[in-house]
C-alpha cells in the first residue's frame, strides 16, 4: 500500500541556520503521527517544508507522487495545513472563513454550489462550530477561534492534514475536543501529522510519535517506545514521573536534569 | 453598517457613479449650473456647446471616473495583500514614486517626451517604489514598518522630484509641475483619457485576477500558499497591477491621495469584510468619490479653482489619523 506521505532526507535552513538535517519519516493511512521535541528541534519547519511553504532539499512524496511534480491546486486538495496560532486578519464570519478551505476545489470563475456548501457544513459540524457561523471570527474566544480554524482546515477534505500545535493555549476541555476531532479523522482513514508539546496528549491520542532533536529523528514508534526515560533525559533534559492511566503509563515531566 | 447583497450594493454604486458623472458634465467652473444656461448656450451656438461638452467636460468626467476607480481598486488590493487596512497607494509611496517617474520623463524628455512617455514614467516610478516597499517591509508588515517604509520612500521620491524641479530649464515649467503634482482633472483632453486607459485597464485585470488569493491572504500567506495559491505570482500581480494603474493615474492627474484608503474602509463592512468582494465596490466608490470631489472644486470659492488633490487630502488625512488611533486602540497591529 502506498503511504500517505513519505518524507525523505529532508533538509532545510532558517536564517542561514540548518534546522532540518536529513530527516526521513513516513505517515501511514489512518494514523495520527505526533511530532514532538524541544523548542527549536525543527517540528514546525518539518511541517512547513512538507506543506511546501519553505525551500528545502530532499523529497516529499504525497500518496506516491512527488509533491514537486504536482500542480499547486492538486497538492492543496490532497494536503491541508493548519498554521500555529492561525487566525483571520479581517472580521469575516466564521462560515466565510471556513469556506476558504474549499478554494482549492473551485475552478477560477466557478461559483460554489450546494455540494460546496454541504462540505462547509460538514467541516463546521465536525469541529462543533455551527453556532458561531454568523459571528465575526475576530470576536470569538481563543478556544472558539481555534476550532473555527480547524474547521477551515477540515473543509479542504484532504486525505492528509498537517496541524501545527492545534492545542496551544487552550484549556483542557478544548484540547481534548480538538484531539478527538483529529483521532476521528484517522478512524475515517485520513492521516494526520500534529505538532504537539503536551506529552500526555501526545501519548493518549497519537498512533505513533516522532521525536525530533536538532533537526534529526531521535526516535519514532508507538508512544511508549518513544517516551522512554532515556529519550526524555537525552532530548528534553527532564526526568518524568509515571502515572497509571487507562491508556498505560503516561509520563509527566517532573524535574530538570542539569 | 450592515452587509449588503453584493449585486444590490454594486448596482447602487453604479447608479451613483452615473449620476455623478452626469452632474460633472453639467457643472462648469465657478459652479455655474446647468439646465437654463445649458439651453441658452446650446441655442446660442450648438457647435461651441458640443465642443465644450465633448472636448472638455467629457474627458474630465471620464478621467475622474477612471482615476477614482483605479485608486479605490489599488487601495483595496494593497490592503488585502499586506493584510493591513492602512495600506494605500499614497501612503506606501507608490504615488510619489509615480510622480517622480513622470517628472523625470517630462523634464529630461525621455522616450521622446511624447504623451506615452508620461504614463510609462509613472508606471516605472510606482513599480520601483512598491518594489522597494516590499523589500523594506516584507510580507505581512506591522503598522509601524509599513508606514515608516512609506514615509521613507515618499520622502526620498519627493526629494528627487524637487531636485528634478531645481534642474528644470524654466521656472514657469517648475511652477506648472508643482501645480500638476497637487492633483487636478481640469484642462485634460481626450488624449489623456486614451493614453491612460490601457494602463489602467491592464492593471485592473491583473488585480482582479488575484481576488480569490486575496481572500485567502486574510488567513496569512502560509495558509494562502497551502490553499494552492502561488505567493510570488499573487504579489507580482498586485504590485504590477497597482504600478500600472496608479502610475498612469498620477501621470495624467497628479497625486490624488487617500482615495484608496477611505473608500475600501467605508465599503468593507458592506461586503462582510471579504477582501475579494471588496474590490468592485472599492473601484466604484473611488470613482464616485473622485467625481464628487471634482465637482466640489468647481463650486464658487471666490478665487482660483481648488486642486482636487487638496480636497482629497483635506478629507483623507484626518481620516487616516482616525484609523491610526483606532488601530492603536484595538491593538491589533
Amino acid at each position: 500500500m502506498v503511504s500517505a506521505l513519505q518524507i525523505e532526507n529532508l533538509e532545510a535552513e532558517l536564517n542561514g541556520r540548518s534546522v532540518l538535517r536529513g530527516l526521513s519519516l513516513t505517515l501511514e493511512k489512518g494514523e495520527v503521527l505526533g511530532l514532538i521535541g524541544p523548542n527549536g528541534a525543527g517540528k514546525t519547519t518539518l511541517v512547513r517544508a512538507a506543506a511546501g511553504l519553505i525551500p528545502h532539499q530532499g523529497r516529499v512524496i504525497l500518496q506516491g507522487k512527488p509533491v514537486e511534480e504536482m500542480p499547486r491546486r492538486e497538492r492543496a486538495k490532497r494536503m491541508s495545513y493548519l498554521a500555529q496560532g492561525a487566525g483571520s486578519r479581517w472580521p469575516m464570519t466564521a462560515r466565510r472563513v471556513v469556506a476558504l478551505g474549499r478554494l482549492p476545489h473551485l475552478a477560477p470563475f466557478e461559483r460554489p454550489d450546494a455540494a460546496e456548501e454541504a462540505a462547509i457544513t460538514r467541516a463546521m459540524e465536525k469541529a462543533d462550530v455551527m453556532m458561531f457561523a454568523d459571528r465575526p471570527v475576530t470576536r470569538l474566544s481563543g478556544g472558539e477561534r481555534a476550532r473555527v480554524m480547524l474547521a477551515r482546515a477540515l473543509a479542504v477534505e484532504a486525505p492528509i492534514l498537517l496541524v501545527d500545535e492545534p492545542t496551544a493555549s487552550l484549556d483542557p476541555y478544548h484540547q481534548l475536543q480538538i484531539m478527538d476531532v483529529l483521532a476521528g479523522l484517522a478512524s475515517e482513514g485520513k492521516s494526520v501529522i500534529a505538532v504537539l508539546h503536551d506529552l500526555t496528549l501526545a501519548a493518549r491520542f497519537c498512533t505513533r510519535l516522532a521525536l525530533l532533536d536538532e533537526g534529526r529523528l531521535a526516535a519514532i514508534g508507538a508512544p511508549d517506545e518513544v517516551l522512554t526515560d532515556a529519550h526524555l533525559a537525552k532530548v528534553y533534559r527532564v526526568s518524568a514521573e509515571r502515572f497509571l492511566s487507562p491508556a498505560g503509563n503516561l509520563p509527566v515531566p517532573w524535574e530538570r536534569k542539569s | 453598517m450592515k452587509e449588503m447583497p453584493p449585486l444590490r450594493l454594486n448596482l447602487a454604486l453604479c447608479l451613483l457613479v452615473l449620476a455623478l458623472a452626469g452632474l460633472s458634465m453639467m457643472v462648469g467652473r465657478g459652479g455655474i449650473l446647468l439646465t437654463d444656461a445649458f439651453r441658452e448656450a446650446y441655442a446660442a451656438d450648438p457647435e461651441i456647446f458640443s465642443l465644450i461638452l465633448y472636448e472638455i467636460r467629457l474627458p474630465r468626467a471620464l478621467l475622474g471616473l477612471m482615476v477614482g476607480a483605479t485608486l479605490g481598486l489599488a487601495g483595496a488590493a494593497l490592503q488585502g495583500l499586506l493584510q493591513n487596512p492602512l495600506a494605500e497607494p499614497g501612503i506606501v509611496g507608490a504615488s510619489s514614486g509615480a510622480a517622480l517617474g513622470a517628472v523625470t520623463v517630462f523634464y529630461f524628455a525621455l522616450g521622446g517626451g511624447g504623451l506615452l512617455g508620461l504614463p510609462l514614467g509613472g508606471v516605472l516610478g510606482a513599480g520601483l517604489a512598491l518594489g522597494v516597499l516590499y523589500g523594506l517591509a516584507g510580507r505581512n508588515p506591522s503598522l509601524t514598518t509599513l508606514i515608516l517604509a512609506g514615509v521613507a520612500i515618499s520622502a526620498f521620491a519627493g526629494a528627487l522630484t524637487s531636485l528634478a524641479l531645481s534642474l528644470a530649464p524654466s521656472p514657469y515649467a517648475a511652477l506648472e509641475i508643482v501645480f500638476w503634482m497637487l492633483g487636478s482633472l481640469s484642462d485634460r483632453s481626450m488624449e489623456h483619457v486614451l493614453f491612460a486607459a490601457p494602463f489602467m485597464g491592464a492593471g485592473a485585470i491583473l488585480i482582479v485576477s488575484t481576488a480569490r488569493a486575496l481572500e485567502a491572504y486574510g488567513l496569512g500567506e502560509d495558509t494562502a500558499t497551502s490553499l494552492g495559491f502561488n505567493a510570488g505570482s499573487v504579489k507580482a500581480r498586485v504590485i504590477l497591477g497597482t504600478a500600472l494603474g496608479v502610475g498612469a493615474a498620477v501621470a495624467v492627474t497628479g497625486v490624488v491621495g487617500f482615495i484608496g484608503l477611505v473608500v475600501p474602509h467605508v465599503m468593507r463592512p458592506l461586503v462582510g469584510h471579504s477582501p475579494a468582494r471588496l474590490l468592485l465596490p472599492s473601484a466604484l466608490g473611488g470613482a464616485a468619490l473622485v467625481l464628487a470631489a471634482d465637482i466640489a472644486v468647481r463650486l464658487p470659492t471666490g478665487g482660483m479653482e481648488l486642486k482636487l488633490g487638496v480636497i482629497t487630502a483635506l478629507l483623507g488625512a484626518p481620516f487616516f489619523l482616525y484609523l491610526v488611533l483606532k488601530a492603536r486602540r484595538e491593538a491589533v497591529w
